[in-house]
């Protein structure tokens, strides 16, 4: 076994007991990559001297008596829509071409702090928008189960780095399940908090009301480790919350009595026999234990995904203006400004995003607007209130992460529609803000990873990863993909 | 796709077109590019105004719920009064920032000439 | 027919805060290009806007002045266009639900005080400054465009009137009280020559007694007062010119030309641009509620509406409590002291923007750096009313206490201009005078009673100058008759 495949608090120990260093962890990860790489393209840049500094800066530390925490030392990346200060920020879009961030985000200052290695920007739908990381102007990443598969997205070089083992957990951001879905398609932990706890400073932006960055880990425990690292108030995001946090140092849960609702909009014929059964075995396992699993309907989650394809495109038409040409990234040239913007936008924007930005234009332009924007705004208003209501009876709900397990490349990619319709189980908490988490919970017959989600109301994060933890127990998945397998 | 996706797509199309019809939705693409400023082609405006016709059949399944009474959401957990204090902190430095520039001069954004005033936004249609 | 003007005026006022709207960038003006610029107001990715506390609680203050409701839910929206001096291509900026609603402002063209309603007050932000290079530096014969970042994001509160407004004069005199309000207010610089404070008229013509509104014209870049009334009279020549001829009145936006003293066409606006406004995702909604409000209002300083009101109850005319209303604060504290002080409200406004100003004037001296506290303008006034001085004597008087002689008794003094108004003292003199003047008291005793003017110069002369002019005569008619 490889130091790679060693879990973070495995790592940490390590490390502390004297079995490894921080610099060894890293080398690690750099040979998992070597070796991986080639056939995954999980990264758009691997920072070689910035993490091996920071690794020996990590040893050099704890040998002097500074730890630093759970994170210390450990190899973590980043999906290339946060911005590291001198590394660049490429949101895998051409438009961005050349642009070097001049400050850190938010959770990067909290992961430097946390004394986290960060290894390197990590590949991604351009812009975040997509489920298969094939809308990368860098090309696709692949599926480390199986590489003529998509690894999900939007954060899908995030997944399937930390699944292969080129990185020990990664940063993501969720949109409308960017997080959750390629997490389940990997076979890794992936999870959305509540909205606002984790800041969005120096997260390029997609949809603000939407996005939020989350972790993605092998474990229920790493990624608890990371998301308590990076969430907290941020003064410099004005939708930051900053009432109370969750204490989710040590989330305790008693099966017995815990109240489970199934989605019925989420189960039956809807999803894939396989996904549909691992989720039943899951549910069954819950109650053998003494868990109370009911069947709940959220008529709400009829409409859900149709409003989420209107708030989020809307408000990206929005944040993605301000690639025009004038201050920084790409420029084609024009006679006029105007034209100059026009064709630097219509060069640089790859067709899913010159997609959304056409149909969010469309969304919130006159005579639509109300019918559009506004009626799926109400909707997210609706929802969330039939989601509250299903938490008075219910400690969480669960579906399925995702309706099918990974598919090929290429399979999607034509028909838009039967693209977004991968979002189905997970755009809902998004629009509603509430935390939702993906579990490994088994293999398909062709040995593809599916995922399982548990949903929490707001601020409901400590019951979430108790019960996540839960669940990984129930089910002991513990495989590894199959490339990160053969490399052990 | 999966016979799941398509029974699903071909159930939602049915249903979004004849939303789409009684709503008299039409999308002129050519003007929905010029607001988002891009260049775009007869070809690419035909292609992208197909799928857009779908998507937005798709999503006119919103219509199907009253929201009569419901206000909009705002920030999902319901916050107010985010600000800060009228404190000045250094600005960045500006060769950093004129480093990024595509072009440049005089401690200026260079760009080419304009034509004014919220050209383009007008009626031009 | 005549023809009824309607004019409506929006004003952007640049608030003076220490940082900009929605990052902490100074607010600056004249800097070198781009040095006050961060990532926010850049733009850059992953960047947001917080919002600056200090500009809003200046729109409350600027709402409660025009007497606005204060409303108690408001939002920032996005205003989606493109412009190269704008960083986001959207500015933050507010739509259906603004900070503040329904206020007036009095102004009074001499006329008698007319309340302008308000429509509403907003808060957003300033955009960058392009400068055209290339023949004429002017925009359509432009080669290249530079674009400073410095002014994007510097807060901005929009001002909007109703039509209330119904000549150039009252557009003037509006944008006046107005600039007079935010200046007092302590918010803004409002210089209009630094483009702080911006005027913009939309102007439209109907016949006398119609209530329909006229298509409206936005006229745009007038760079001062002057240049505001004299664009909106021409405007209104225009339109009542094009009307008479029979032509149409075309919706649209116009530029003022200064130097030829007329306005041009800038673009057709019919089908108006489509800003795709759409709350702010980045910004949480504002609570402005009492506790916050109440909190504001009791910083307000008396404002000039106020004053003039207050001004007028003292007893002044119209003309004087406005001249005194927006002059110099200190010029205004002199007064307030001096009423406080016993001084005759109408006498003290009257030295305050007569001689006093003129000796400013004379002397190029500041009202700040003025050798005169009210009480001793009370003295002053107390001396004229009370006849030991002499208007004339007055003038010496005050020019010497503002020349650092000392207070008005002593310097009159000194100077040997105390009236001598005790009737015994005078009575005396009289009696010597007609004594020594038998001939003149013969002449008025033969009815040629104009001699009496000779005698109260006689008076005058034999008192060194001292004497009550208005007593000599008084008494010298008694001793006559007698």
């Amino acid at each position: 076994m490889s130091l790679a495949d060693l879990s973070i608090t495995e790592a940490a120990a390590g490390r502390r007991s004297g079995d490894h260093s921080f610099v060894d962890l890293f080398d690690a990860v750099l040979t998992r990559a070597n070796h991986t790489e080639a056939q995954l393209h999980c990264y758009l840049v691997i920072d070689h001297r910035g993490a091996r500094a920071a690794a020996e800066t990590a040893d050099g530390e704890l040998s002097a008596g500074t730890d630093r925490g759970p994170l210390h030392g450990i190899p973590i990346a980043i999906k290339d829509n946060m911005n590291i200060d001198g590394l660049e920020t490429t949101c895998a879009s051409q438009i961005l071409s050349g642009w070097v961030a001049p400050y850190d985000a938010h959770v990067i200052t909290r992961l430097k702090e946390a004394g986290a290695v960060l290894v390197g920007k990590t590949n991604l739908d351009e812009f975040a928008m997509g489920s298969s990381t094939e809308n990368s102007s860098y090309g696709a990443t692949r599926n480390p189960w199986d590489t003529t598969r998509v690894p999900g997205g939007s954060s899908g070089g995030s997944a399937a780095s930390v699944a292969v083992g080129s990185s020990f957990a990664a940063l993501g951001s969720d949109t409308g399940g960017s997080i959750r879905q390629p997490g389940s398609l990997c076979g890794v932990v992936g999870l959305k908090p509540t909205y606002g706890t984790v800041s969005r400073r120096g997260l390029v932006a997609f949809s603000s009301s939407l996005d939020q960055i989350g972790p993605l880990a092998r474990n229920v425990e790493d990624s608890r480790i990371l998301l308590e690292a990076i969430w907290g108030h941020d003064p410099g995001d004005a939708t930051s919350w900053n009432g109370d946090y969750p204490d989710i140092s040590a989330p305790r849960v008693d099966l017995r009595g815990l109240r489970v609702g199934v989605i019925d909009q989420l189960s039956g014929d809807a999803f894939e026999e396989a996904v549909s059964d691992a989720t039943r075995s899951v549910l069954d396992g819950l109650s053998d234990e003494g868990a109370e699993v009911g069947e709940v309907s959220l008529p709400g989650f009829d409409v859900a995904l149709a409003a989420y394809y209107l708030v989020a495109p809307a408000e990206a038409s929005a944040n993605l203006a301000r690639f025009d040409g004038v201050r920084y990234g790409l420029r084609e040239d024009g006679a006029t400004s105007e034209e100059m913007m026009r064709v630097t936008r219509a060069t640089g924007f790859g067709p899913e995003v010159l997609r959304r930005i056409l149909l969010g234009t469309f969304s919130l332009s006159a005579g639509y607007h109300d019918a559009f924007y506004g009626q799926a705004q109400r909707i997210r208003t609706h929802l969330t209130a039939e989601m509250n209501r299903a938490y008075e009876e219910y400690d969480v709900l669960v579906s399925p992460t995702s309706p099918t397990t990974a598919f090929e490349l290429g399979a999607r990619t034509a028909d838009p529609l039967s693209m977004y319709f991968s979002d189905v189980a997970t755009a809902p908490s998004n629009l509603s803000g509430h935390p939702a988490i993906s579990v490994p919970v088994g293999l398909d017959e062709g040995g593809l990873p599916i995922g399982f989600q548990i949903l929490a109301p707001a601020f409901g994060e400590e019951r979430m990863f108790a019960v996540a933890a839960e669940v990984e127990r129930l089910v002991g998945f513990d495989t590894r993909p199959v490339l990160a397998a053969e490399l052990a | 796709m999966t016979r799941w996706l398509a029974l699903t797509l071909a159930n939602v199309m049915r249903q979004g077109t004849s939303l789409c019809r009684a709503m008299a939705i039409e999308i002129d693409i050519a003007h929905v590019a010029r607001l988002a400023r891009l260049d775009l082609d007869e070809d690419q405006l035909a292609h992208y105004g197909a799928q857009l016709d779908a998507i937005v059949a798709y999503a006119a399944e919103v219509q199907a719920v009253d929201t009569s009474d419901i206000p909009e959401m705002s920030h999902p957990m319901g916050m107010e009064n985010s600000f800060r204090d009228d404190v000045v902190v250094p600005s960045l430095d500006r060769d950093q920032v004129l480093e990024m520039a595509p072009a440049q001069e005089d401690g200026a954004f260079l760009v080419p000439p304009s034509l004014g005033d919220e050209a383009e936004e007008g009626d031009e249609s | 027919m005549t023809w009824a003007p309607v004019v409506g005026i929006e004003v952007h006022v640049e608030l003076r805060t220490l940082s900009k709207m929605f990052c902490g960038c100074a607010v600056s003006f004249g800097g070198a290009p781009n040095t006050n610029v961060c990532p926010t107001c850049l733009a850059l990715p992953g960047a947001l806007p917080v919002p600056n506390r200090t500009a809003l609680d200046s729109i409350v203050a600027i709402g409660l002045a025009l007497n606005c409701d204060i409303n108690e839910h408001s939002i920032f929206h996005r205003k989606n266009y493109f412009y190269t001096d704008l960083p986001k291509n959207y500015q933050i900026s507010q739509f259906d639900l603004p900070i503040a609603t329904d206020g007036w402002l009095e102004v009074d063209t001499g006329e008698g005080p007319r309340r302008i309603r308000i429509e509403r007050a907003h808060m957003e932000e300033d955009t960058g400054k392009s400068t055209h290079v290339g023949e004429g530096g002017r925009i359509h014969t432009a080669e290249k465009t530079l674009v400073d970042f410095n002014r994007a994001g510097t807060p901005l509160v929009e001002i909007v009137s109703r039509p209330d407004i119904h000549s150039a004069v009252e557009a003037r005199a509006y944008a006046q009280e107005l600039r007079a309000l935010v200046v007092e207010l302590g918010v803004s610089d409002a210089r209009m020559e630094e483009g702080s404070i911006r005027f913009d008229a939309n102007v439209s013509i109907r016949p006398h007694g119609d209530s329909e509104l006229g298509t409206k014209v936005e006229i745009k870049n007038m760079n001062s007062f002057r240049s505001l009334e004299r664009a909106v009279d021409h405007e209104i020549g225009r339109q009542i010119g094009a009307m008479e001829a029979g032509k149409p009145i075309v919706q649209e936006t116009r530029h003022w030309d200064e130097a030829g003293g007329l306005t041009t066409s800038m673009r057709g606006k019919e089908g108006s641009s489509d800003y795709r406004y759409f709350p702010d995702p980045d910004l949480v909604p504002l609570r402005i509620d009492e506790e916050w409000i109440e909190r504001i209002r009791g910083t307000l300083p008396e404002l000039p509406s106020t004053r003039r009101q207050r001004y007028l109850g003292q007893g002044l005319d119209s003309h004087s409590a406005g001249v005194l209303a927006s002059s110099d604060a200190d010029l205004r504290s002199l007064h307030d002291d001096a009423v406080a002080s016993g001084a005759d409200p109408t006498a003290s406004a009257n030295w305050i923007t007569g001689e006093i100003t003129a000796w400013m004037r004379r002397t190029e001296t500041e009202p700040g750096d003025l050798d005169l506290d009210g009480a001793r303008l009370a003295e002053m006034v107390g001396m004229v009313a009370d006849g030991d001085l002499s208007a004339s004597a007055a003038k010496d008087v005050l020019d010497g206490v503002l020349s650092g002689e000392g207070g008005p008794r002593e310097v009159a003094e000194a100077r040997d201009l105390i009236q001598v108004s005790d009737r015994a003292a005078v009575s005396e003199i009289v009696g010597s005078v007609l004594a020594d003047n038998p001939e003149a008291v013969a002449r008025y005793r033969d009815g040629e009673h104009k001699v009496v003017g000779f005698l109260v110069g006689q008076v005058m002369r034999a008192s060194g100058g001292k004497a009550d002019p208005q007593l000599a005569n008084e008494l010298l008619r008694a001793q006559l008759s007698g």
